[in-house]
């Protein structure tokens, strides 16, 4: 028993002070996980997406305009991006049941190449805390989000690829 | 000096290590030394109005001046555990929203536990088995629509490509005076989802992937009529089907529903019927895809004498698409008639090659969509809806009459010009029912209209970006020659951006159609934001003309209003 009050004592302190021991990732958050289906109706869990280098979540949809016209720029630089940083893009799109089946219409129309993920009743939107579409978070290759961005104005995804750059040097 | 303590303890931890219990405890207490972290996201979100009076709109100031409603979320997870929570506040609520909205207070909250094989969660959850069509608890912070259950739910998934879902509660109904008022029914369903190819292991390289889906769904409320024996519980039930084979996919899901007179439906006992069919090809440059729906008799509310889009159970999307460009997407906009509706929709997108000479060096994407509704045929010969059984008429699945609810014709055509010029040119043609489908107070049958757009996006330098937009509506005029609901519009916007951080815009609506003179207004209205990372601070100023706002086929009201909007989200 006195053994017991003795450890129970010890042991407050790295209880209490239990965060500063991981200085590097305290500050960094981790995705949740959440389980979604690929276009291919595979199911993804968000927490562990499997790639080796730098991740890029953009949540978009069908009816977003500006959504839209980032993937596009995107999709342009995609080739280059991943050549030069080993980067990888998942567009999350929040197309509930009424626009959900012109996701991948849409998504093979456009010759994108991205993984793309269904969160038709925004279990992910909401965990990520995303207000409104579209909203870009980079992971580095541990899983830490590293920057996130809530807007797209032409022009931000060479701020974005700057920061995949960053990653990628480290 | 954390570094000290950190080695005390673990000398005095070795002097320990001998005692069994010790080691037990330190296992204990180490195992809650790496789960302590966790991790925290959320966001907030607050919007304020300061409103004018208008005459010429009809707007009214409201007698507080300003309006004020803030959400924030937080979420919390560590290990299998889970918990979070959503405050809500309405000082009072701003224009459009559910009047009963009023106050501050915990609008949402839950704990739960996840491990690979169990999700269980108690307290407030968001759920939906397959499309929708028997249960879909969602919110939609901009509509103000939130029908999340409350009570409890368990996901389970015994083995690999199979889950099983149990759900439990009461649904969100209103927030007065700072409560969730829940409705008086109790929702209850359970839901199955079978990947063959993952569950048996022979089908894992089969070429044909099947996903099979089930669900029954039931609700209970007391019987409150003193005329008629009303079904207290109500069920609704379905399978569901996916299929994909190389470059094409198929889905379809069919759900018919008890007898449940309400006052949607004029206390008939009438079963109701929902089913959806997809058909889909595209490989990489061309997108092709064709749907149908045929609805009878489908609202289904955790309360029947409930109305608008109040406590629905169910989810019936509406069978078209989701429009972006100011005009097209907020004057006539559809939403599914639950009582009963058959729709079809076509979708085809096609992206010409680069280099090509119709695709251009850089380019060239074309989209051509079409969607029709029409009122379903209800057959009343030989049937007396007053006999004893109330059975209104009789119906099939997609047995369509020539009545149209609905019409969409649309083309876009996007194009990059060079590496700075960026051009889409779109026409629409829209026809809806207003008798049927209610748009408007001004107008009455068939509204017609044909809306062009073109905007225009150049980059400056590396950052700065202007966006041009026009837009011109025409509405058919009526048979007797009279114009049809609001006339004509146009349309402009211009906006000015400079990445990654601000942005203005300038948007302008005229009505210069208008059949009464004095109503051929402007709808001016100025808005410029900042955005850092995920905080985003919004402020506009103009007037905002009447109209529904609809997200997902969702619509609701929003009176015209003059006056500054502010707006602040914050993800974290």
């Amino acid at each position: 028993m006195k053994h017991f009050f003795i450890l129970l004592v010890m042991s407050l302190p790295i209880l209490g002070k239990a965060q500063p021991l991981h200085t590097d990732s305290l500050d960094l958050k981790k995705v949740p996980s959440v389980l979604l289906k690929d276009i291919n109706g595979k199911e993804v869990n968000t927490a562990l997406f499997g790639f080796d280098g730098p991740v890029v979540i953009s949540f978009w949809a069908t009816w977003c305009a500006p959504c839209k016209k980032e993937l596009m720029a995107i999709h342009d630089l995609y080739e280059d991006w991943q050549t030069e940083t080993g980067v990888n893009l998942v567009a999350v799109s929040i197309d509930d049941e009424k626009t959900k089946r012109d996701v991948i219409t849409y998504v093979n129309g456009k010759a994108w190449d991205y993984t793309i993920l269904l969160d038709p009743n925004g279990d992910f939107k909401r965990s990520m805390g995303v207000n409104n579409v579209p909203h870009t978070f980079l992971l580095d290759k541990n899983g830490n989000i590293v920057y996130t961005h809530n807007n797209y104005a032409p022009g931000d995804e060479e701020k974005l690829y700057e920061e995949i750059k960053k990653l990628s040097i480290e | 000096m954390r570094q000290e303590t950190k080695k005390n303890c673990m000398k005095k931890s070795k002097s320990l290590a001998l005692n069994k219990w010790g080691l037990i405890l330190m296992t204990i207490f180490m195992g809650q030394f790496s789960w302590s972290q966790g991790n925290f996201t959320g966001n907030i979100e607050s919007t304020f109005q300061y409103l004018n009076d208008d005459p010429v709109i009809n707007a009214l100031q409201p007698p507080s001046k300003g309006l004020v409603n803030s959400y924030m979320n937080v979420f919390y997870t560590n290990s299998g555990f889970k918990a979070g929570m959503r405050l809500e506040s309405y000082l009072p609520r701003i224009q459009g929203y559910p009047n009963r909205f009023d106050g501050t207070g915990l609008g949402m909250r839950y704990a739960g536990y996840v491990n690979s094989k169990v999700d269980v969660t108690v307290g407030h959850f968001y759920e939906q088995f397959g499309n929708g069509l028997a249960l879909r608890a969602y919110e939609d912070r901009a509509l103000g629509y939130d029908n999340v259950l409350d009570g409890a739910r368990i996901i389970f998934k015994p083995t690999k490509g199979i889950q099983l879902k149990a759900v439990y509660g009461k649904q969100r109904l209103s927030f007065e005076a700072g409560r969730v008022i829940n409705s008086g029914g109790i929702v209850r369903g359970i839901d199955a989802d079978i990947h063959l190819n993952e569950t048996v292991k022979k089908l894992s390289t089969f070429p044909l992937d099947v996903l099979l889906g089930g669900s029954f769904v039931s609700k209970y409320q007391m019987d409150d009529d003193d005329q008629l024996i009303l079904p207290e519980n109500v069920g609704a039930y379905g399978g569901r089907i996916n299929l994909k084979y190389k470059n094409f996919r198929m889905d379809g899901e069919y759900i018919q529903k008890e007898q449940d007179p309400s006052l949607d439906n004029g206390k008939i006992y009438n079963f109701g019927h929902a089913a959806v069919v997809n058909f889909g090809y595209s490989k990489k440059g061309i997108g092709f895809s064709l749907s149908a729906k045929s609805v009878d008799n489908m609202s289904y509310r955790s309360d029947r004498n409930k109305e608008l889009q109040d406590v629905f159970i169910n989810y019936l999307p509406a069978l078209n698409k989701t429009h972006t460009y100011n005009l097209v997407a907020t004057l006539y906009p559809y939403a599914t008639q639950p009582l009963g509706e058959v729709a079809y929709q076509a979708d085809f997108l096609y992206s010409l090659k680069k280099g090509s000479t119709l695709g251009g060096k850089y380019g060239t994407t074309l989209g051509i969509n079409a969607s029709t509704t029409y009122r379903p045929v209800q057959h009343t010969s030989g049937i007396n809806p007053l006999d004893s059984s109330r059975v209104a008429y009789e119906t099939h699945v997609f047995d369509k009459s020539d009545s149209l609810y609905w019409r969409d014709i649309n083309v876009n055509i996007t194009r990059r010009i060079n590496k700075k010029l960026l051009l889409l040119v779109s026409y629409f043609n829209i026809v809806i029912n207003n008798d049927i489908a209610k748009v408007s107070n001004d107008a009455t049958g068939i509204i017609s209209s044909h809306i062009g757009v073109v905007e225009a996006s150049y980059k400056i330098n590396s950052k700065h970006n202007i966006r041009v937009e026009l837009q011109g509506m025409f509405v058919n005029k009526k048979d007797d020659g009279a114009i049809n609901d609001k006339g004509n519009w146009a349309t402009a916007l211009v906006e000015y951006t400079v990445s990654p951080s601000y942005f203005v815009s300038f948007l302008n609506q005229y009505n210069y159609g208008n059949p009464d003179a004095s109503k051929r207004v402007n709808y001016p209205n100025v808005t410029c934001g900042y955005i850092h990372e995920s905080t985003r601070v919004m402020a506009s100023y103009g007037r905002q003309r009447a109209g529904l706002f609809c997200v997902g086929g969702v619509c609701r009201f929003v009176p015209a209003n003059n006056g500054l909007t502010l707006s602040f989200t914050q993800s974290f």
